[in-house]
């Protein structure tokens, strides 16, 4: 009893926490951010290897070290 | 305002995510070349190897390795490594400070700070080492072209299955914490993650000729601790600077907040 009533009384305040955010806040950035990003993956991680939007190999030359270190499959 | 909270916590992930790209740059220059190169050297001996057999002079096969390249190796370990590492990192820092402005205060008792540790985290656990685990990075030269469609497919399903799948956890875990306690819930949530995964890797197919027989292990194993100590780095990095940035920018929120959860019980 007396323990819980110290460490409550220790804890409650060193741990300052936000509100949550709203979701209807956030949602717009994270659809379009991820939307962004997602294509920006896409050209680090396969654009030229399994698929290509554009013709040749210069993509995928370019980033050819930061693809395999990355972890993607390269070819 | 939240908005603009929102707003100026992207702005901060995405330079997180920068230096962290940085950092993670600086570590795939010098772990990741050296073996990316022996990969290169033993392709090319493999290569020189096949042609002067089919040849059967020394003449044609000497020629052969130097492959008209678009791109010299030069550019493309410095400026084109560069480029793939830090569009990763500003990429899935952008996201990161996303997945953290949505959990922010909803999983329990935790800083921003600390809050940004665990999505950093739960980050690096799900877009990376799960993957990782089941379809290991390969180094060049190893890889059969004829099945670059599969594993591509299959590896962006398994960080696709994991995200899904480390959400869900997080989820179950808030939905188990007003039964179990949050010790016990956490603990739940984490063993079931574990279960399916393992679920997954045993029913999805392995990706038996991504490596070549007869690459040389020893090579195979530097290359590939390598890749995890540049994902470590970078996600390490940016866990500790978005934490930083993301308590300065907070700061007036968590202020806000502060005196009236003085004394307020500690829940969830």
């Amino acid at each position: 009893m007396a323990e819980a009533v110290v460490s409550a009384a220790v804890s409650a305040p060193s741990v300052a926490v936000p509100a949550p955010l709203p979701v209807r806040a956030v949602l717009p950035w994270a659809f379009f951010v991820g939307l962004l990003a997602l294509i920006a993956l896409y050209f680090v991680g396969a654009e030229q290897g399994a698929t290509s939007l554009f013709a040749g190999s210069d993509v995928h030359e370019w980033v050819h070290d930061g693809r395999h270190l990355l972890g993607f499959p390269c070819h | 305002m939240h908005a603009s909270t929102v707003r100026s916590l992207l702005v901060r992930g995405m330079l997180a995510g920068l230096v962290a790209g940085l950092f993670a740059f600086a570590v795939a220059y010098v772990v990741g070349e050296p073996p990316v190169n022996g990969s290169i050297a033993v392709e090319e001996a493999q290569a020189a190897h096949e042609a002067g057999a089919h040849a059967g002079h020394g003449a044609a096969a000497a020629e052969e390795p130097a492959e008209e390249e678009a791109v010299s190796r030069d550019v493309q370990s410095t400026f084109g490594l560069a480029t793939g590492v830090l569009v990763y990192g500003v990429a899935l820092g952008g996201i990161a400070a996303l997945a953290f402005s949505f959990t922010l205060g909803r999983v329990g008792r935790f800083s921003p700070r600390a809050t940004a540790a665990l999505v950093s985290a739960a980050a690096f656990t799900t877009v990376y080492l799960v993957p990782f685990l089941k379809y290991p990075a390969t180094p060049p030269a190893v890889g059969n072209p004829d099945t670059i469609g599969k594993r591509t497919t299959l590896f962006f399903l398994m960080i696709l299955l994991s995200v899904l799948l480390g959400v869900a956890a997080v989820i179950a875990g808030r939905r188990l914490a007003p039964r179990l306690g949050n010790w016990n819930a956490t603990l739940a949530a984490g063993a079931g993650f574990v279960v399916v995964t393992a679920v997954a890797f045993a029913v999805l197919p392995d990706n038996d000729d991504a490596v070549k027989a007869g690459f040389p292990a020893a090579l195979l194993w530097e290359f590939r601790v390598a890749s995890l100590a540049v994902q470590l780095v970078m996600w390490a990095v940016f866990a500790v600077v978005f934490g930083v940035l993301a308590q300065k920018a907070l700061a007036p929120r968590v202020a806000a907040e502060a005196p009236a959860q003085v004394g307020a019980p500690v829940a969830g």
